[in-house]
């Protein structure tokens, strides 16, 4: 089976099939990572540009891997670096890019939709490595590549998601993906944190976070930006860390073998306490490794690779 | 100069005459309405016009513009803006003052009706600024301002936050008889926002601007218009809370009236899910149940008038991301066919619909237009109710193609303007 599509900018776009496509591929070149010589011939002579218009270590970092590990050319170009500072457009920076014929271009960018924009003006496939708070794609999809080898299964689980639901775009493409594979998501936080009709996208709200914990098989807790104090979006780090973290009080509430993920970087005593974080319901290092292995399979299948 | 326009419809809300009729121009006034006019002899002078089938209206006005002259040319020039306007159906225009320099003095207020004169299409009206660059700290010089022609005061872009100077402003200008048209929109409920705040904008992930945002601010310039006893008209009018809020108003006795744009009672926020910069304005398009809700203000009377809020742009303002695109649409090309579609769609009776594009804006700008009463200005638009068209960006005479509207099929289209006696634009 083959990926039909040109670009992936998000999960709201994706079927089942093609999730389960992507995770599929995924879980075989798990393998690759293992080698002793990690690395197969792949996509010799493809070249990868990754165009990253906001900051990422992780993100960019396995992307980098993933390309590499296929034998791409990999070329990384930052904001900071760029002639971003010269002013000049994203569109003309993506069209120069693009007059040099590169293969497939990775996008992070802090203004939702600019994926989007670029792949409806080049003719090169465009992977949204994160755009604004909108989407996330790849780090649904691997959150789901660890949930699937942790559970078996995605479909009648109970996710909760917890955090600064408004600003998180790993919030938003966790729950499409989640609830197209049949689980069933709760999202909580401050009221302050849960944009209005959240419920449209199919989950649940709740502003009491043992509430969502309760029986859940997946505690995904979200990275709370400090900067919000000042906006008045939460009084204070402090009352944070009391009533919306993730403790070992109240992951008592969750099932037994539920798991706990996080998307890093990780804020520790803040939305998370160290001995969850390090403990042992914790998959977040799992999901760094899985993330690899997804980037890998969706370079593979969006250059014309079958599963 | 002798213009006969024969066999036509004739609708004049300001008379609230209806009918067959043919309608007489001679020197640039119209003279004389009637059945079956005599053809007189044939001259050189004369030119007589059959317009069977077509509907001749007053000249359509639209009470709210930007031109963008002085200041921002290659976006829009006085001379492109009018050209859109009679294409439009347009005979006359008001503009306002977020130019650069800001109208807000005699020198800029000139400078725009000489323009307009020069380029002698449609007749631009200067709407001045409320505050000195409409920074909202110090009130402009409304008296110099009205003696330059000015027919209005606003800071169309943001509002007066500071509610004890609009109130001074609202007292200034009712000793003048002049309306204060307001942007309502508080800053602080809105900041950040690109778009209306609901589910569109939470499954996009970009930053809304709630309907609150706008009720909070027209609640408050309605009860300032009700203290002081002074006119205030709300331009562009896009929520539910808004309609809601002018209609108790009106109930009230406040001296207050609406307007609203065709981008808010043809599109919603399902319009910005493909990030289509094109539909990025301000105030945001909003949900359906706001869209039904300016619907049935108009239908009601709580909106008095449909202006385009015509804002063109440049392709480079709006070839970037979502969140850094300028906002505004080009309306004045599109204006009057989406507004026909609220007769279709029996929102409005065709005559209601001239009323809001005509003597209802005249009489809340105080000027002498929107009416084909003999001796009146010979300023006439002719619709042709039948003639189907597509919506064509690079056909626009306005320089701003930045419209949604792009590839919509449309029926109904102003084929012949007229201002003060002389056809503007034909397309018979």
């Amino acid at each position: 089976m083959k990926l039909s599509r040109k670009d992936i900018l998000g999960i709201k776009e994706l079927s089942v099939e093609e999730i389960t496509l992507i995770l599929d591929t995924a879980d075989s070149f798990l393998e690759v990572s293992t080698r002793e010589i990690k690395k197969v011939p792949t996509l010799r002579g493809k070249s990868v540009i990754n165009l990253f218009y906001e900051a990422s270590t992780r993100t960019r970092t396995s992307f980098e891997i993933a390309a590499k590990r296929l034998s791409a050319d990999t070329i990384n170009i930052s904001a900071s670096t760029s002639s971003v500072v010269k002013g000049e457009t994203l569109i003309d920076t993506a069209k120069n890019i693009e007059a040099m014929n590169p293969d497939l271009i990775v996008i992070r960018h802090s203004a939702a939709g600019a994926p989007h924009m670029l792949a409806s003006l080049l003719r090169q496939s465009i992977i949204n490595a994160g755009d604004g708070a909108h989407e996330h794609p790849t780090q649904a999809l691997l959150d789901m590549m660890t949930i699937r080898s942790r559970k078996g299964r995605i479909a009648g689980l109970k996710a909760a998601i917890i955090g600064d639901i408004a600003h998180s775009r790993v919030a938003r493409s966790n729950i499409h993906g989640l609830t197209k594979m049949g689980a069933h998501v709760v999202v909580s936080g401050p009221a302050t944190m849960l944009p209005r009709e959240i419920e449209t996208l199919g989950v649940t709200a709740c502003t009491r976070i043992d509430e969502a914990i309760k029986d859940a098989d997946i505690i995904m807790m979200l990275r709370i930006q400090t900067e919000r104090e000042k906006q008045n979006v939460f009084p204070s780090l402090r009352e944070y860390a009391q009533y919306f973290s993730l403790n070992r009080k109240n992951i008592a509430l969750a099932r037994e073998d539920c798991i706990v993920m996080h998307p890093g970087p990780m804020n520790r005593g803040v939305e998370i306490s160290p001995e969850i974080a390090d403990g042992p319901h914790s998959v977040i290092l799992d999901q760094v490794t899985n993330g690899v292995a997804v980037r890998m399979a969706l370079l593979y299948l969006l250059t014309g690779g079958n599963s | 100069m002798t213009l006969l326009l024969t066999g036509g419809r004739l609708i004049d809300p300001s008379r609230k005459a209806d009918g067959d009729a043919d309608l007489l121009i001679v020197d640039g006034k119209i003279v004389k309405t009637g059945k079956d006019l005599p053809k007189g002899k044939k001259s050189p002078d004369v030119e007589i016009l059959d317009l069977r089938g077509k509907w001749i209206v007053p000249g359509l006005i639209d009470m709210h513009t930007h031109l963008r002259e002085p200041g921002f040319e290659y976006k829009e020039t006085i001379a492109s803006g009018t050209e859109a306007a009679v294409a439009g159906g347009f005979s006359s225009v008001a503009c306002m003052p977020n130019t650069n320099p800001v109208n807000d003095s005699r020198s800029v207020a000139e400078f725009i009706s000489r323009k307009a004169k020069e380029c002698g299409l449609a007749n631009v009206y200067p709407i001045a600024a409320i505050t000195v660059k409409s920074e909202g700290s110090l009130l402009s010089e409304f008296w110099d301002l009205k003696d330059a022609g000015a027919v209005g005061f606003s800071d169309d872009g943001k509002s007066v936050m500071n509610a004890s100077l609009m109130r001074r402003a609202l007292e200034y200008a009712s000793s003048l008889d002049m309306p204060v048209i307001v942007h309502c929109e508080d800053k602080n409920l809105s900041t950040g926002g690109v778009m209306h705040e609901g589910s569109v904008s939470t499954e996009l992930g970009l930053t809304g601007i709630p309907a609150i945002a706008e009720d909070v601010m027209v609640a408050r310039d309605l009860l300032l218009a009700e203290f002081t006893g002074a006119a205030v008209h709300i331009a562009h009018v896009s929520t539910a809370g808004a309609v809601r809020l002018i209609r108790e108003a009106k109930v009230r006795g406040v001296r207050v009236t609406a307007e609203t744009a065709p981008h808010y009672f043809s599109l919603t926020d399902e319009a910005i899910r493909n990030f289509d910069t094109n539909a990025k304005v301000y105030p945001p398009l909003r949900s359906l149940e706001d869209r039904t809700a300016v619907r049935e203000g108009l239908s009601d009377g709580t909106l008095d008038v449909i202006a385009s809020d015509h804002a063109p742009h440049a392709r480079t303002d709006k070839e970037v991301e979502f969140d850094y695109a300028a906002s505004g649409l080009t309306g004045l090309e599109t204006s009057l066919a989406l507004s026909l579609r609220l007769v279709t769609d029996s929102v409005l009776t065709l005559s209601d619909l001239i009323e809001k594009m005509t003597i209802n804006p005249a009489r809340i700008l105080r000027i002498p237009k929107g009416t084909l009463a003999v001796g009146a200005d010979a300023d006439i638009t002719v619709i042709d109710p039948e003639k189907v068209w597509t919506v064509d960006r690079a056909l626009f005479c306005s320089r701003g193609k930045n419209s949604p509207f792009h590839g919509w099929t449309m029926k109904g289209k102003a084929v012949l303007t007229i201002v003060g006696g002389v056809i503007r634009y034909r397309d018979l």
